[in-house]
């Protein structure tokens, strides 16, 4: 848990906040430490013209959004839209592709995500990641999860920790007995969760979760949903998504992004085209081109 | 043509609706005889290596008893009495493969690391192919290599002095040969060691790298156990061809029996005791020639052990991700 965490004021009142100024995008106003509840809304990240490219060819372009604190935060839109190079942007996982480049300023609490001084390392531990296949390491479950503890040297109560997290993801009361076992005996929904409890604890501030049930089946996707939701009181959630109704059920605000085509369909990138509160997008988007993928018109 | 149902709609001229084969295909049969006879071939070469050691061997256990030649650690054939205590040997074997493991395991490792998890692409490209045209040098070049460079030039001026009896003024030595054989092994043990990390999916990296590990944590914690069975068979593989390299021993570690692992001493391989006493003029049936046979018996029977192991270890290994 960040220490600047606020105690106070957060839910309702925030999204009713929000919702005023739902119809902006992009707020160009400065960064500052506001308690949530208070007015405006404090910010987890701010992307501001945001380029990516891989070897020179642009994946996503011009995307200038903020991502609020303990909000789940929807990515929607077509394949090759570019919603997971964007994901990636925000832990800096995209440093592990050789090539590829980020432009533009993204913030993080206000500070220089990519700056000079901004150790990868020390960034993916505030902010964690789930992907879309279940990658647990072959080993025990509770390796797995003490996993992130040992090696970031927090050995201290590691069973109380363990503990802690696969509570956390909601996979306690299933594994309590086989701790030891291998973590490939899970069923893929188990192993999911057993990501999650991994990723819960390094004690992360965020959580990015790249299309996160797209391996599973309904019902391991809907214990996982219902996990989002409950784990949003403590972390702020970033989620990239294929499944439109999964956005409306889980998350607070909804980013929309498209592809791009350039005059001779030559290249393309992603280009968020709204950003808005999901109920609004979902019942009363401001972009056509919003509506029609939200209806499934395309897409 | 025939101008029923469907066929009465296809164009005039086609193909004749037949299901049965226009010929035998004996070209099939026979390309499949000879890929069959490729496969077998090599299980009939083991069975011939094995029965062709079998009788020269029984031959020289009606003379030698078997508990003399396998406890004895006095190898002199050529004294009056001979003595085949195969131990002396053995322990030139060993000697020689400690030296070049020592040296090859950890430099085999680490660029075996060092490919997998820190060069890039372009890099590896490079020092891949590099690394293979190490493992294509004749033995004997390297045996040469060994004897007349790294014996004089490197282990005779680094040696300390008259530690476990000097280095200087010795023309053979087990370390020159194990260093030899070191630089044989360390691309069998790179190249094998790094395709088993290679396959580990990269999504076991990504969510460890999303814990906020590093690339060594990543490399040790993660790929290297993930693709340790596949590491130790790189090593099996690595030390049954240490046991059974002759030529770089022959020529740097000498063809003195003598039962120790001092490095600094001239030693006889297994091997080694093979190669000069069956290209030595000995007499078809004689004693000497019936105890190559036993030799040879107990290295088939040494790499073979290594060898099954090494297989099994693959097999433990594919079985991880399945």
């Amino acid at each position: 848990m960040t220490q600047d965490e606020s105690r106070t004021g957060t839910g309702r009142e925030a999204r009713e906040a929000a919702a005023e100024r739902a119809a902006i995008a992009v707020r160009p106003d400065e960064f500052h430490h506001s308690e949530a509840g208070s007015g405006a809304r404090e910010k987890v990240f701010e992307l501001k013209g945001i380029d990516v490219r891989y070897s020179g060819v642009a994946a996503v372009k011009g995307i200038s959004m903020d991502i609020h604190r303990k909000d789940v935060t929807a990515l929607i839109g077509p394949s090759g839209c570019g919603k997971s190079t964007l994901l990636r942007c925000l832990n800096r996982m995209n440093d592990l592709i050789p090539n590829a480049e980020v432009q533009g300023e993204l913030l993080y609490h206000g500070e220089d995500l990519y700056g000079p001084t901004v150790d990868p390392v020390q960034v993916r531990k505030l902010i964690g990641m789930v992907f879309q296949k279940p990658n647990p390491f072959p080993k025990s479950i509770y390796d797995n999860v003490a996993f992130g503890p040992r090696i970031l040297g927090r050995k201290d109560d590691l069973d109380a920790t363990v503990e802690h997290a696969l509570r956390g993801a909601a996979l306690w009361e299933e594994v309590k007995d086989r701790l030891e076992d291998n973590a490939f005996g899970l069923s893929g929904g188990q192993q999911q969760r057993l990501c999650i409890a991994r990723c819960i604890a390094v004690e992360p501030d965020v959580i990015l979760m790249d299309e996160p049930c797209s391996a599973l089946d309904p019902i391991s996707t809907g214990k996982i949903e219902d996990l989002m939701i409950a784990l949003k009181d403590e972390f702020s959630i970033v989620i990239v998504t294929h499944n439109m109704q999964q956005a409306a059920r889980v998350s607070d605000r909804t980013a929309f992004l498209m592809v791009e085509l350039d005059a001779d369909e030559q290249n393309r990138w992603g280009r968020l085209v709204e950003y808005d509160d999901t109920e609004k997008i979902f019942t009363n988007p401001a972009d056509q081109r919003t509506e029609d993928y939200v209806s499934g018109k395309v897409g | 043509m025939e101008a029923t149902g469907i066929g009465a709609t296809e164009p005039a001229g086609g193909p004749p609706r037949r299901l049965q084969a226009p010929g035998r295909r004996y070209g099939e049969k026979a390309i499949q005889g000879l890929l069959a006879a490729c496969g077998i071939l090599s299980v009939v070469t083991t069975t011939a290596i094995v029965i062709s050691l079998i009788g020269p061997t029984i031959g020289f256990f009606e003379v030698v008893p078997v508990g003399d030649f396998l406890f004895g650690t006095e190898w002199t054939p050529q004294f009056e009495p001979p003595s085949f205590g195969v131990l002396g040997i053995v322990a030139g074997t060993l000697n020689v493969t400690l030296w070049g493991m020592l040296f090859a395991s950890p430099i085999g490792l680490g660029s075996a690391i060092y490919l997998s998890e820190y060069a890039r692409p372009r890099v590896r490209k490079t020092i891949k192919p590099v690394l293979e045209i190490l493992a294509g040098i004749p033995t004997v070049a390297i045996g040469f290599f060994a004897a007349s460079f790294i014996l004089p030039e490197i282990i005779q001026p680094l040696w300390p002095g008259e530690f476990l009896g000097g280095a200087v003024g010795k023309p053979f030595m087990a370390l020159a040969g194990g260093l030899g054989i070191g630089l044989m092994i360390v691309p069998i043990i790179a190249s094998i060691s790094e395709d088993a990390m290679s396959a580990v999916p990269n999504g076991l990296r990504e969510g460890a790298y999303a814990m906020g590990a590093t690339k060594m944590k990543v490399a040790t914690r993660v790929v290297f156990p993930a693709a340790l069975s596949g590491i130790v068979a790189s090593i099996v593989l690595a030390t049954s061809r240490a046991v059974g390299e002759t030529m770089i021993v022959l020529l740097a570690a000498g063809s003195t029996p003598n039962f120790t692992l001092n490095p600094v001493e001239a030693v006889q391989t297994m091997t080694a005791y093979i190669g000069v006493t069956a290209t030595g003029d000995i007499g078809t049936g004689t004693l000497d020639y019936k105890s190559v046979f036993a030799v040879g018996t107990v290295l088939f029977v040494l790499t073979l052990a290594m060898n099954l192991v090494s297989i099994s270890l693959v097999r433990k290994y594919r079985e991880v991700y399945e």
